[in-house]
């Protein structure tokens, strides 16, 4: 039996060494192209994101996002007359390569910015890389409050141009005590998630203060396969509606799950459900679920227009919500560029701090002292293989 | 009452998975005292054959039953010559060895099997390559740039999880009011209990099955006797890996996100069922399989859901320090 024994110890180090070991760095289709010449010509814009991985349309859109935006300054005459190029590195939806990618562009390549990433513990994982080498880093869609601010400190280079949990969440409560007039909800989050622990709280917090009862409290873990033992305890409290706040593989399995189990009501969430392959994977699952998002494509104004349609003349499909928060970080970057003495370091993270109004595609951005943008968040409703909007909550 | 009776149904069908990847593991480790831990691995690559060929045929569009009966048969076909390429090539070399070194051997080829599958296309690959050489100034021919385009595309399938397509359609019956069960639960249950039953009879009344206890009973005496040794040890792999690839197919129709390391959790929890009921036994592996996917079931459902692996891993604990052979296991003497 000590074999037996030696082999338990053996499976436990083969478990944790399938997490942690990475495969060598797969550069992704962006990363090939000849490297730039002298960087002193040109401005050079790092980019970190899930390329590939479970949540590979994250990093796909932020980076057609950042691009569009690199291509529009470009056809202008770039910034002082300097090209922009942009550079992409695989984070393969994992923090430690996520840490490795922006070392990597931070020292070797000597990027002037750092965008990315969009998913908060991933973003957690770069920012103190940033910090370190003094080069400022805008992440387009990290919600998690901890992301610009550790232990009641700002961090001195990090920012975001979204808005962040705890507001993200209230929108959520809002929406559903207030629209949906639903009175009892059960929480279903993702406990490996800094992102979906965050927003599961805030969620929770003000349904309660609004008169509503959480009427239970499940976790998963991300990759799993089988949610039903939760799904089960979560039906037998009848609750009204659930909140998922997890990224959209799980969530579309959850929905079809739930479904499966019988269950009808509607699922309720954050953007990490922003993508075509929750529709694709729910199917009709996941209809009539709502989630909260930092725009909706359908909104009239001109601004928002003009960047869909830019977007799907260079892309094809419409913008989701990390498309247009990607277009907004590189444009906000950009733009402190212009204003900036000198287009990096301190000079640039000053810039970038001292944003106000700034007319994005996803709202007014203006820097609070926090390093993060206050903005009003939409709803969307799942509807017909797509989100429709369904209304607009001001913070 | 309604929801007990739920988490029976889930944990049965959770169970029946475990159970069914379980075999594979018991029947190796039966005739070769080997932990064959790309077996979770051999699972996964069932779930993509499965997926390649159901996009071949247009599953998603039209499901039909012959379309599903071929995804069948390819999965079940490619988790077979993959189970007698990884014996051939990676483990009959190292027999004559200590056992330590084909262990770290399986372990070795379980990587392999997950981060080859992590790899960009083929084709994309090439391209990067052909871009790279052409940065340093290589002029790459126009017939090979030509060749290289023909490369496939979608495989390896990369890390990002694909869409597995229905093999065939789903029903949910409601039953007992308002306890759900779905034909894939009754399928998958009834495929498991009929390979179980298989299994048992190929092992205790075939002359494939006598050759095979024989050769795990003493390999050498069993060659001398004029038994086809290795011969036996492949037919047992590919027994094994086809019973992985069943697996992979009935978990993936129900749980239709597949990527290349969803084998590594039910592999580890299989093997942990394997031993738990008896290793080398094969009632024991279903029956290891079922009790661990109930208690699953039951700890998530009714303490709380982030204790699953946890509590249920304890249970498992305190049994094997009961009974260390495990539920059905044999108690062998060990010669020193």
């Amino acid at each position: 039996m000590r074999f037996v024994r030696a082999v338990a110890v053996v499976a436990a180090a083969l478990a944790v060494a399938a997490c942690q070991s990475k495969p060598p760095e797969a550069p992704g289709p962006a990363a090939a192209k000849p490297a730039s010449p002298a960087a002193g010509d040109r401005i050079l814009v790092g980019h970190v994101g899930s390329m590939t991985g479970s949540e590979a349309t994250f990093g796909q859109s932020t980076d057609n996002g950042i691009r569009l935006a690199a291509d529009q300054w470009n056809a202008k005459g770039g910034i002082a007359g300097k090209q922009i190029d942009v550079k992409t590195y695989d984070s393969q939806g994992k923090p430690e390569e996520a840490a490795v990618a922006a070392t990597r562009l931070l020292v070797n390549d000597k990027v002037n910015v750092l965008l990315g990433e969009v998913a908060s513990s991933r973003s957690l994982a770069m920012a103190p890389v940033a910090d370190e080498r003094q080069v400022p880093m805008i992440t387009p869609s990290s919600t998690n409050p901890r992301v610009t601010k550790e232990g009641g400190k700002v961090r001195p280079f990090v920012f975001r141009v979204c808005f962040i949990d705890p507001f993200q969440g209230t929108v959520m409560a809002k929406f559903a005590r207030e629209r949906l007039k639903v009175a009892k909800v059960a929480i279903l989050r993702d406990v490996g998630n800094d992102y979906s622990v965050g927003l599961a709280d805030f969620f929770q917090d003000k349904f309660r203060q609004l008169g509503g009862e959480i009427v239970t409290d499940q976790s998963y873990k991300a990759g799993d396969q089988d949610f039903k033992a939760q799904l089960t305890a979560i039906k037998n409290r009848n609750p009204e509606a659930i909140y998922v706040p997890g990224y959209y593989t799980d969530v579309a399995l959850i929905a079809r799950q739930s479904r499966e189990l019988g269950m009808k009501q509607p699922l309720l969430g954050g953007d990490g459900w922003d993508s075509v392959k929750l529709y694709e994977i729910g199917g009709k699952a996941i209809e009539g679920s709502y989630f909260s998002n930092h725009y909706s494509p359908d909104d009239p104004s001109p601004r928002i227009q003009e960047f869909v349609q830019a977007y799907q003349k260079r892309f094809g499909g419409v913008p989701d919500g990390l498309a247009a928060q990607g277009y907004d970080a590189a444009m906000v970057a950009f733009d402190a560029m212009k204003r900036a003495s000198v287009p990096s370091g301190v000079a640039l993270r000053d810039a970038i701090a001292a944003t106000k109004d700034y007319p994005g595609v996803t709202g007014i951005i203006t820097i609070d002292e926090n390093h993060d943008a206050l903005k009003p968040a939409v709803v969307l409703e799942v509807k017909g293989g797509k989100s429709v909007y369904a209304t607009t909550i001001a913070p | 009452m309604t929801e007990f009776l739920q988490h029976l149904v889930n944990g049965i069908s959770l169970g029946t998975i475990y159970a069914l990847i379980a075999l594979g593991y018991t029947m190796v480790y039966g005739v070769l005292k080997l932990i064959n831990f790309a077996h979770g691995d051999v699972y996964m690559v069932g779930a993509f054959a499965g997926y390649y060929v159901a996009t071949a045929l247009g599953v998603q569009r039209e499901p039909t039953l012959g379309k599903a009966v071929l995804v069948f048969l390819g999965a079940m076909v490619a988790t077979g010559l993959l189970g007698f390429l990884i014996e051939r090539l990676a483990y009959r070399p190292l027999r004559a060895r200590p056992r330590l070194t084909a262990l770290i051997t399986a372990i070795g080829v379980s990587f392999l099997l997950e981060y080859g599958f992590q790899l960009p296309s083929f084709r994309a690959q090439a391209a990067n390559l052909e871009a790279a050489l052409r940065g340093w100034g290589v002029v790459v021919p126009a017939w090979l740039s030509a060749a290289l385009a023909h490369l496939p595309d979608t495989f390896p399938p990369g890390p990002t999880p694909r869409f597995f397509p229905e093999p065939f359609e789903r029903v949910d019956w409601t039953v007992l009011g308002g306890v759900h069960v779905s034909n894939y639960d009754v399928v998958s249950l009834l495929v498991a209990v009929a390979f179980m039953v298989g299994l048992q009879l190929v092992v205790y009344r075939t002359r494939f099955g006598t050759a095979m206890r024989a050769v795990s009973f003493d390999a050498r005496t069993a060659g001398l006797m004029g038994i086809p040794v290795n011969r036996i040890i492949s037919g047992t792999f590919v027994l094994g890996s086809v019973l992985a690839g069943v697996a992979a197919l009935l978990v993936a129709g129900s749980r239709p996100r597949i990527d290349p390391i969803m084998g590594l959790m039910p592999g580890l929890k299989a093997f942990v069922a394997a031993v738990f009921g008896g290793i080398g036994s094969v009632p024991g592996a279903m029956l290891g399989g079922l009790a661990l996917g109930l208690g699953e079931e039951m700890v998530a459902g009714y303490t709380s859901s982030s204790f699953r692996d946890g509590i249920a891993f304890a249970m498992l604990v305190v049994v094997l320090l009961v009974r260390p052979e495990g539920l059905l296991g044999r108690v062998t003497v060990e010669k020193v």
